[in-house]
């Protein structure tokens, strides 16, 4: 039972969904570290993606147009991440709060929405898959990382894109200074708003492709609480990769591999109860926090508001 | 006189405003899906004060949410960040019902306060652990506490499927569902309504976390490291063993809301595969309690009052109107997000009655012209 699992095709599997289970953590957690670095905490992530989930999966559903549906998702999740900022950098609102009432606002309309227009439990297909021509020929390493969809691409993309960004752009410097001592940004001549209202709302777009691309890429349908915490979970893998995409990746990689792995163990029979199983990638990402502990300092302004003295 | 009037209006105004507006996007919500909002919302405050009963449930419904409120003020006046109410909720209610399963012909009293003590305990435990990875490892607590929340789920199910499930049920699939606890662990009822002693209990321990907080040596070191781990630590105070014991006291009252609504209400335990399924996000909406009550044990006794009303009354509302319960969700986050926002109003009004008052003092003082003479 348990050697069935080292046979060469299972082996792939595993590491092929781990790959493209990473994808929603990657959009989500690279978006909100954007927040967190100008120093904006949203825990609102979650309820982002759900209605970023549901715009993509029912403008699908309609149109049968699948880059139509990323499209909505995208400008739902703009929407809601334009109001974030909105409510977190104009109104000052407590960070911590105002993300979970965007929470409980996203899960709630989306439900809604989808009871309203949906009714029905549906799938669609959306986007198929698109393996990379050559490169997916490559034994074993093709059919892994070169046979995603497209959003799963984008998603690895993203990576050294928002690398380069915060590390090698102006608006990267000008993000790391308002997120570590806005005032001083500030007397510089930096728009504190601007930056933050500019990170939140592409962590709010993120989010909705993130949720987008569950619905209409990894499931291909829609349900009540779809992501299911994953939005809270992108949020802990922000702080565990230490803010930087790098650390994001990694940790994205580590609990999706772990999860693809006990999937596929229930679905080859290994005797484990599927509860256990299920724990295991967050133990583990307990674990490896615990054994790297102390490395990273977060950004110092952090949750708190900044208004201009005087 | 006129200014304690005015900063209690400056206090309660913001808020007011704040869910009358949401009520407003509420009802345009409950226009579009075609439903009359005047008869919701009188559906909504029948639903939470209509009766003795509906009254009764809002107090019910508060009891959670105040428990969890007031473990999340001495967390975040520890300077802790607890996200993870809905786990130390499951892991009190488990710890709980399990000591009611195994002896189920004990005194009921006895069993009662063993219980609610363990509750307490296992709440403890699950958030003390996230509270020694902080103090031992720096594992960021936001992170460890949404980690623990998810295992706790995965705990329950374990739990619920396996060594706790009521084995008296027919059939081949059976529900993870426990036993119904022996009719003599109920919870006493304060009145002949649904009302149970636990809502009296958590009213009392309020005042107690208050005086804790305020009035003992433990508690100052708790808020002064809240305050200024830096000065803190320079004074003497023991930063780590403070951030566990935050963090430990604070999953403990999320622990013992699990236990009194599995001895006060549930009186069984199931799992739907969610933690929602068993805390109705209490875990989540006691961080809401607790801030509107400005951190404080006491402001925390309305605040829940008031989102237990509101949680209550929506239940009416959706059953007279026939509006999927899903708005009620967006219509709770709604308000969450409108009173949160309205602070600011609060503080610049705050700051203008300040200025306001130097000004009036400065106008008062004779101010000696200088060189006249006289």
């Amino acid at each position: 039972m348990l050697s069935d699992l080292f046979t060469a095709s299972v082996l792939i599997g595993i590491l092929s969904s781990g790959i493209r289970l990473a994808t929603p953590y990657l959009y989500a957690a690279i978006g909100e570290s954007f927040g967190q670095r100008s120093g904006m905490l949203n825990l609102g992530v979650d309820g982002i993606m759900l209605m970023g989930a549901f715009s993509g999966f029912y403008v699908v559903l309609l149109t049968n147009n699948y880059w139509f549906g990323l499209l909505a998702a995208l400008i739902v999740g703009g929407i809601m991440g334009l109001a974030t900022a909105f409510i977190n950098v104009t109104l000052q609102a407590q960070q911590g709060i105002s993300g979970i009432g965007i929470f409980l606002f996203g899960l709630g309309m989306s439900d809604l929405l989808f009871q309203k227009l949906v009714h029905n439990v549906e799938t669609v297909t959306g986007f198929p898959d698109a393996p990379i021509p050559l490169l997916s020929k490559i034994p074993v390493i093709g059919e892994i990382f070169f046979n995603q969809n497209v959003l799963v691409y984008g998603a690895y993309l993203l990576v050294p894109l928002a690398w380069f960004i915060l590390n090698k752009t102006t608006l990267g410097l000008k993000i790391n200074s308002v997120g570590e001592n806005p005032a001083a940004a500030d007397s510089l001549g930096v728009s504190v708003t601007g930056v933050r209202y500019l990170t939140v709302t592409l962590g709010g777009i993120l989010a909705g492709v993130a949720g987008a691309s569950l619905s209409i890429a990894l499931l291909g349908v829609f349900q009540q609480n779809l992501t299911n915490g994953m939005g809270f979970i992108a949020i802990a893998l922000v702080y565990f990769g230490g803010w930087r995409p790098l650390g994001i990746l990694i940790g994205s990689l580590l609990f999706s591999m772990v999860n693809s792995l006990q999937i596929w163990m229930q679905v080859i029979g290994i005797p484990i109860p599927s509860d256990i199983a299920v724990m295991m990638p967050y133990i583990l990402t307990i674990l490896v926090l615990v054994l790297s502990s102390g490395r990273f300092r977060q950004p110092s302004a952090l949750t708190k508001p900044f208004e201009r003295a005087g | 006189m006129h200014e304690r009037l005015d900063a209690i209006i400056d206090v309660l105004l913001p808020p007011v405003a704040a869910i009358l507006g949401a009520l407003l996007v509420g009802a345009i919500m409950l226009l579009l899906l075609g439903a009359n909002p005047i008869v919701g919302y009188v559906a909504l405050f029948q639903g939470a004060f209509g009766s003795t009963n509906s009254i009764a449930d809002t107090a019910v419904k508060a009891t959670p949410l105040l428990l969890v409120g007031i473990g999340i003020c001495i967390s975040f006046r520890g300077g802790v960040i607890n996200i993870g109410g809905e786990g130390q909720m499951i892991l009190g209610a488990l710890g709980a019902i399990a000591l009611g399963l195994i002896f189920p012909t004990a005194p009921g009293w006895l069993i009662i306060t063993l219980a609610l003590l363990v509750g307490f305990a296992a709440g403890g435990l699950w958030g003390g652990i996230a509270g020694y990875l902080k103090a031992r490892y720096n594992v960021n607590e936001i992170l460890s506490t949404i980690m623990m929340n998810a295992i706790a789920v995965q705990l329950m199910n374990l739990l619920l499927r396996g060594p706790m499930i009521d084995t008296t049920q027919k059939g081949a699939a059976r529900i993870p569902q426990t036993a119904r606890l022996a009719d003599a662990f109920d919870l006493p009822r304060l009145i002949p309504t649904r009302l149970h002693l636990g809502a009296l209990l958590a009213i009392i321990l309020a005042f107690v976390v208050y005086f804790f907080l305020w009035r003992t040596t433990i508690g100052y070191r708790i808020r002064a490291v809240g305050l200024n781990p830096f000065a803190s630590r320079y004074s003497g105070i023991n930063v780590q063993h403070n951030i566990v014991l935050s963090l430990l006291l604070s999953g403990a009252f999320a622990g013992l809301a699990g236990a009194v609504q599995v001895y006060g209400v549930n009186h069984f335990m199931i799992t739907d595969g969610t933690a929602a399924g068993f805390t109705g996000s209490a875990g989540f909406n006691g961080i809401v309690a607790a801030l509107f009550g400005l951190l404080h044990p006491i402001g925390t006794i309305p605040a829940s009052f008031f989102l237990g009303a509101l949680l209550v009354g929506a239940n009416k509302m959706q059953r007279v109107t026939q509006v999927p319960g899903a708005l009620l969700t967006a219509l709770n986050g709604l308000v969450v997000v409108f009173v949160v926002s309205s602070e600011i109003w609060r503080r610049r009004r705050a700051r203008a009655r300040a200025i306001k008052q130097v000004e009036i003092e400065s106008m008062q003082e004779e101010v000696p012209v200088p060189g006249a003479m006289d």
